[in-house]
């Protein structure tokens, strides 16, 4: 089947599937004979963790029915199809917001277990997993175990960042977080190196839930790492002039058979980025959407990237060496005469996630992407690899689709321990490829 | 607020446009065969704001039980202003070509039980002078094609049932609105192949609410499938017959 929905955000690898929809709770699951199985949530991760080539997609989209709001406490139960938007949605106007969210909102909750999300608040909150006080879990023998830290710990530990190998998430109840406007108190400050970057980073921390940088990979020498630092809070108090949220939205149609992005795109979207904003610093009130969805704000995005895809490049680096790393991975880059539209930057906090191979760890955390040059782009990934490695970093498998199953094993040295918990009727391209 | 009724409250569309209106806290009373499906849209539209949420587990096809299922209905929300009809199933044509009895159900289930249902329900809303009729019929009542006359026959009943019933409730004040998708995607149509005349769900829930509440009598949904039937209804009958539709 070649519905263009059962395919990665990247665009890469490309994978057929059988595909078994799931609309209700109460469902059963197709007689699997040989074939492995994989949820689906909504497809936005970039490479293969969410396809199963020549395997079975159950796609959990349709199981999107909410269960509980408690509007006093803050507790929400809901099926694992439901997306973060439509909670956004639900819970938004009763002073509620999701404790965890990542930069789109076009995620199932399904989705954000699997991969353990993090956000822009990661050195405040941690991960989603620490806000799932349970979920319920069907096996493919037809058991379902309601996991939480007290009931089934290890196979809670294992389906949190579990990439969806443990079972199908049928439902989940989630801690949210008050606010008090759906308003963001937003800094957004130039910075001209990556020195600036650290000290920025350092002084935010503690006074503001959100950070994130955007830096101009394409700067060398010493403006190399320069970019945008922007910070922010929850708005406390509505605005007098309150931003509006954004209507509907442009997007693209159909794919493109070539990519938009080339040397010169880049490099004019780059320069214009860095310097749109005239001021060092701007400071401001923004809607929540524009400010934790900026990506959102055009549909399908990535097929600018055009048939060839995109490949995504996530890491991240111990604080001892993440200076040095970061650098030396900007450098690399720069030397393959290639860049990254969009790369980001942001200091992981410490605290622990639950997930067994979940991967935010202490440290800095960059993400690149770079349109499919097949080789090219191969190579380039597999020397950053290198860097990475020496670093004591790791990759996102959510982001992934072409690590080497040698360095994913170095990266999640909890793998094996992890394989004991995988419903033995359940794969993904993503495991096949990073554990032969 | 309004107090609305929902038969067939389980299928695809019904749900979508559910959550519409218990996102504007109106009180519902929800129809469908199957009580574990019904007890899930249950909380999910209470929890989107439903100011009240009822529920009734009934096969449609059981026409007797009609009369009372309005009563029980007028009585659970202390009034009625709105009922939508969304159950209803595809028949395998070639199925049914071969079996009269098979014909029959589907007549049973996609019209007859539709029109007796409609029989209580424009009685109770002609008496009251107010309220809201809306059903959704289908494109394919249109004009009968051989891949799929029996469901074209039962939907094109409908169709002519509502049209007769909104000329005799106009001086009763009551909206009779015959809704007519096109291609939806969802678990009826799960084994088509999809194209982009498709539609979502969402979309055709959207398109039923803006019908209601601009108070039209026939709908195509989306919007351009009017053009479309324009064009089939225009085809002279001699050479429709020849075409493989
Ligand atoms: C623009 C953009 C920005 C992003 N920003 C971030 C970010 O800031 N931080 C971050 O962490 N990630 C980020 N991501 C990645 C994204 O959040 C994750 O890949 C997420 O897991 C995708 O969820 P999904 O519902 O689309 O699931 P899919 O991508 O379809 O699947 C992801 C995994 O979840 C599993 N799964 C899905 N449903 C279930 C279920 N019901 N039960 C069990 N397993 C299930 C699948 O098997 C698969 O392994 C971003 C992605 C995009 C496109
Ligand atoms: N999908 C399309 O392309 C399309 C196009 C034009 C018109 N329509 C019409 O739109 C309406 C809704 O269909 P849908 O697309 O939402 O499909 P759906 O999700 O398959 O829903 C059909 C529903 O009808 C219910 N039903 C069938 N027989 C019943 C009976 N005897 N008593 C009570 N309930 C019964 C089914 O209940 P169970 O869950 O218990 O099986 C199911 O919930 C139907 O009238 C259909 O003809 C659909």
């Amino acid at each position: 089947m070649s519905d263009s929905r059962y395919r990665s955000w990247g665009g890469y690898p490309r994978a057929e599937h059988e595909i078994h929809k799931l609309h209700w709770l109460t469902d059963s699951w197709p007689n699997y004979l040989n074939k492995p199985l994989l949820p689906f949530g909504n497809g936005r991760s970039y490479g293969d963790s969410c396809l199963n080539n020549d395997g079975i997609l159950l796609d959990a989209r349709g199981l999107d029915h909410f269960i509980h709001f408690d509007t006093e406490s803050g507790i929400l139960r809901c099926e694992a199809g439901v997306l973060l938007s439509e909670i956004l949605e639900l819970i938004v106007p009763k002073g509620w917001f999701l404790p965890v969210t990542p930069g789109t909102r076009f995620i199932t909750v399904g989705g954000a277990i699997a991969n353990d999300v993090h956000g822009k608040n990661h050195h405040r909150n941690g991960t989603f997993g620490r806000f799932v006080n349970q979920f319920e879990l069907q096996r493919s023998d037809g058991t379902r175990l309601v996991c939480s830290p007290p009931e089934n710990q290890e196979m809670y530990e294992a389906t949190i960042g579990g990439l969806g190998l443990t079972g199908v998430i049928l439902w989940a109840e989630l801690r949210l977080q008050k606010i008090h406007t759906p308003h963001m108190n937003v800094e957004s400050i130039r910075f001209s190196n990556l020195d600036e970057f650290f000290e920025l980073s350092e002084e935010s921390n503690d006074l503001f839930e959100y950070t994130v940088a955007w830096i101009d990979c394409l700067a060398k020498g010493d403006a190399l790492g320069r970019g945008f630092f922007i910070r922010a809070n929850h708005a406390t108090e509505l605005s007098s002039d309150p931003p509006r949220s954004p209507g509907r939205k442009p997007g693209f149609p159909v794919e493109l058979p070539f990519s938009l992005l080339n040397s010169y795109t880049l490099k004019a979207f780059n320069l214009l980025y860095y310097n749109k904003q005239f001021l060092r610093r701007w400071q401001g009130t923004q809607h929540y959407e524009p400010f934790f969805y900026p990506l959102d704000g055009i549909n399908h995005w990535n097929r600018m990237y055009g048939k060839a895809g995109f490949l995504q490049y996530q890491c991240v680096i111990p604080h001892e060496h993440g200076k040095e790393a970061v650098r030396n991975i900007l450098n690399e880059i720069s030397r393959a005469r290639s860049g990254s539209f969009l790369s980001v930057l942001k200091v992981f906090g410490d605290i622990s996630s639950p997930g067994m191979l979940s991967f935010p760890e202490p440290g800095i955390t960059l993400a690149l992407d770079f349109p499919n040059r097949y080789k090219k782009t191969f190579e380039l990934l597999d020397n950053l690899d290198i860097l990475l490695k020496n670093a004591g970093g790791r990759l996102y498998p959510a982001k992934d689709a072409r690590m080497s199953a040698d360095n994913f094993k170095h990266f999640y040295p909890n793998w094996e321990k992890f394989s004991q918990y995988i419903d033995p009727h359940f794969s993904s391209s993503f495991w096949r490829r990073v554990t032969v | 607020m309004s107090k609305i009724l929902i038969i067939g409250a389980t299928s695809t569309i019904a749900i979508a446009t559910a959550r519409l209106f218990a996102s504007e806290g109106n009180d519902l009373y929800l129809v469908a065969r199957n009580s574990e499906k019904l007890d899930i849209i249950s909380t999910d539209l209470k929890t989107r704001g439903a100011a009240s949420v009822h529920t009734k587990v009934l096969d449609m096809t059981d026409s007797e039980q009609h009369e009372d299922l309005i009563k029980e209905c007028v009585d659970a929300m202390t009034g009625l202003d709105i009922v939508l009809v969304a159950h209803g199933t595809l028949p395998d044509q070639s199925d049914c070509q071969q079996s009269w009895d098979k014909t029959y159900k589907e007549l049973d289930t996609n019209c007859l039980s539709i029109l007796s249902l409609l029989t209580s329900c424009a009685n109770y809303f002609e008496h009251e002078r107010n309220g809201t009729i809306a059903v959704i019929s289908s494109v394919a009542g249109d004009r009968g094609r051989q891949s799929n006359y029996i469901y074209g026959t039962a939907k094109g009943a409908v169709s002519i049932f509502m049209q007769g019933l909104r000329n005799r409730l106009h001086d009763s004040n009551v909206q009779v609105l015959t809704i007519k998708p096109g291609f939806v995607d969802t678990p009826m149509t799960k084994e088509f192949p999809k194209g982009p005349l498709w539609a979502k769900p969402e979309t055709i829930a959207q398109g039923i609410i803006r019908a209601i509440k601009k108070k039209k009598e026939v709908v195509y949904l989306p919007w351009f499938w009017r053009f479309i039937m324009l064009v089939i209804m225009h085809i002279p009958e001699f050479i429709f017959k020849k075409l493989k539709l």
